[in-house]
């Protein structure tokens, strides 16, 4: 018993180590290409845990040979619906692949924190707004939020 | 500050997920479902693979959504990747090996993924992993030649009557008086190559949408600008 | 069974933290290939020969072509140790 309960606590170590570490690359990293490849990582964990689901000790494939009883067969339905995920998976690999190639071209980088202030800086220039109207000041000098505004109103 | 959070974060959401499986049995999960599939499927549908029972007969409507999904991500990757007047990368030519060796793979590769799909009612395989193999056939002579010209809409052509005769298939099965993508055409005896009706017809076209929807993303990788 | 499918989740774990820690892309690549490959091999130990085609099709096989093409669109494919520190100047 004790040897067969291994089995299971392997199995779930490996598909809950994969989801951390793909969630662990996909937080930390900085690399726009790096972040795709921990979102893949991650997925894999969960098709992992999904067929874990659908397992039962000393079960037959779901396949009809002869000697097999459907008694004895795994659950098929997880099965089934992480053959659709693992595709799924990869069309939705190439698109965040295909946007980051666009990504690079126009703004020449990969790096989140390169891109974000590009884009940012971008967004205001359309937007003809200079970069010191922002209403996160350092600490110590009151902001212009909403309150001023709303007292505005009711005068 | 981000460094240490992320780490911590996973480390919480890992033990989280670790409680929760120690909640389960292990090894011994109620499936009512799964039994009532594996128990019936065999007279309803007449494979011997029950996972192409569930994708093709049991939820039909989940993998047309999925191919829908893996359409619209191949439209979108054309579409952001596809730049009119771009110019092609220079590549160097390929060698000698990989020239001869696509030649004769080129076929083998071919009848393995037609194999594939063709079975998948009665051995493991079916129109995924087939057509991923048809992709990977059609991608190999992009690599030897790398001049060559890809031809996007044959692609699209067959993408798109593949993708209609599935939802054909369907309505004809709606139009019988049955459900939407029931089984067609009896079940036959099971465990025969011309066996389980109409799913080997909606899995050949499942692997021909498959295929020609990856092997147009990747040709629209390989390339720096295509024209279409 | 089980000795076979604890070398396989380490050997799968082990690829995963170094897709993540590698410098060199050409190598992330290769190691989320072999998770990929590991993990097929895992889905055939459950009993789930479908799904194990099909990850060792998808994810070892196709999934890895479209990173590396992707790599060349993006200009990461210098592999060696030149490249690892260019790349860290450049994210420096």
């Amino acid at each position: 018993m004790s040897m067969v309960f291994d089995l299971q606590w392997i199995l779930y170590t490996g598909a809950i180590g994969l989801i951390a570490i793909g969630l662990v690359g996909i937080i930390w990293s900085r690399h726009l290409f790096r972040i795709i490849l921990s979102l893949a990582i991650a997925e894999a964990g969960a098709n992992l845990m999904l067929v874990i689901a659908g397992y039962r000790l000393h079960g037959h494939a779901p396949i009809m040979v002869a000697g097999v009883w459907p008694e004895q067969m795994v659950d098929p339905v997880p099965q089934a619906m992480v053959l659709t995920a693992i595709v799924i998976g990869v069309g939705i690999q190439a698109l965040a692949l295909s946007l980051a190639i666009r990504v690079k071209e126009a703004y020449h980088s990969l790096d989140i924190d390169e891109i974000r202030a590009a884009m940012q800086a971008d967004i205001d220039a359309q937007a003809g707004v200079t970069g010191d109207l922002s209403q996160e000041e350092p600490s110590g000098r009151e902001v212009i939020g909403p309150t001023v505004a709303a007292e505005e109103g009711r005068s | 500050m981000r460094n240490l959070t992320s780490p911590l974060f996973a480390a919480g959401l890992a033990f989280f997920l670790l409680v929760v499986v120690a909640e389960f049995e292990p090894g011994a999960a109620p499936m009512v479902v799964g039994q009532a599939i594996l128990q019936e499927a065999p007279e309803t549908t007449g494979t011997a693979n029950i996972v192409t029972a569930v994708v093709l007969g049991y939820r039909g409507i989940d993998t047309l959504g999925e191919i829908a999904i893996l359409f619209t991500a191949s439209l979108v990757a054309g579409l952001v990747l596809e730049r009119r007047g771009g110019k092609r990368q220079a590549q160097a030519p390929a060698g000698n090996v990989l020239r001869i060796s696509t030649q004769l793979l080129f076929p083998l590769m071919l009848v393995i993924g037609f194999y594939i799909i063709l079975h998948g009612h009665l051995t493991p395989g079916g129109g995924f992993q087939g057509g991923v193999i048809l992709a990977a056939a059609f991608f190999l002579p992009l690599l030897a030649r790398p001049g060559i010209q890809v031809r996007h809409f044959g692609l699209a052509v067959t993408e798109g009557l593949a993708g209609s005769a599935f939802i054909v298939i369907g309505l004809i099965a709606l139009f019988q008086g049955g459900a939407f993508l029931q089984p067609l055409f009896g079940t036959g005896s099971p465990g025969q190559l011309l066996s389980a009706g109409s799913l080997p017809i909606l899995y050949l076209v499942l692997g021909l949408k498959v295929g020609a929807e990856l092997a147009g993303l990747l040709a629209h990788l390989v390339y720096e600008g295509s024209e279409t | 069974m089980i000795w076979i499918t604890g070398l396989l989740v380490v050997v799968m774990l082990l690829a995963a933290l170094a897709v993540i820690f590698f410098n060199n892309h050409v190598a992330a690549v290769a190691a989320a290939s072999v998770v990929s490959l590991a993990l097929s091999v895992l889905f055939l130990l459950l009993k789930a020969p479908d799904v194990a085609m099909t990850e060792a099709a998808v994810g070892a096989g196709l999934s890895s072509l479209i990173l590396a093409l992707a790599l060349r669109r993006l200009g990461l494919t210098q592999t060696g140790a030149a490249s690892a520190t260019d790349e860290r100047e450049k994210n420096r």
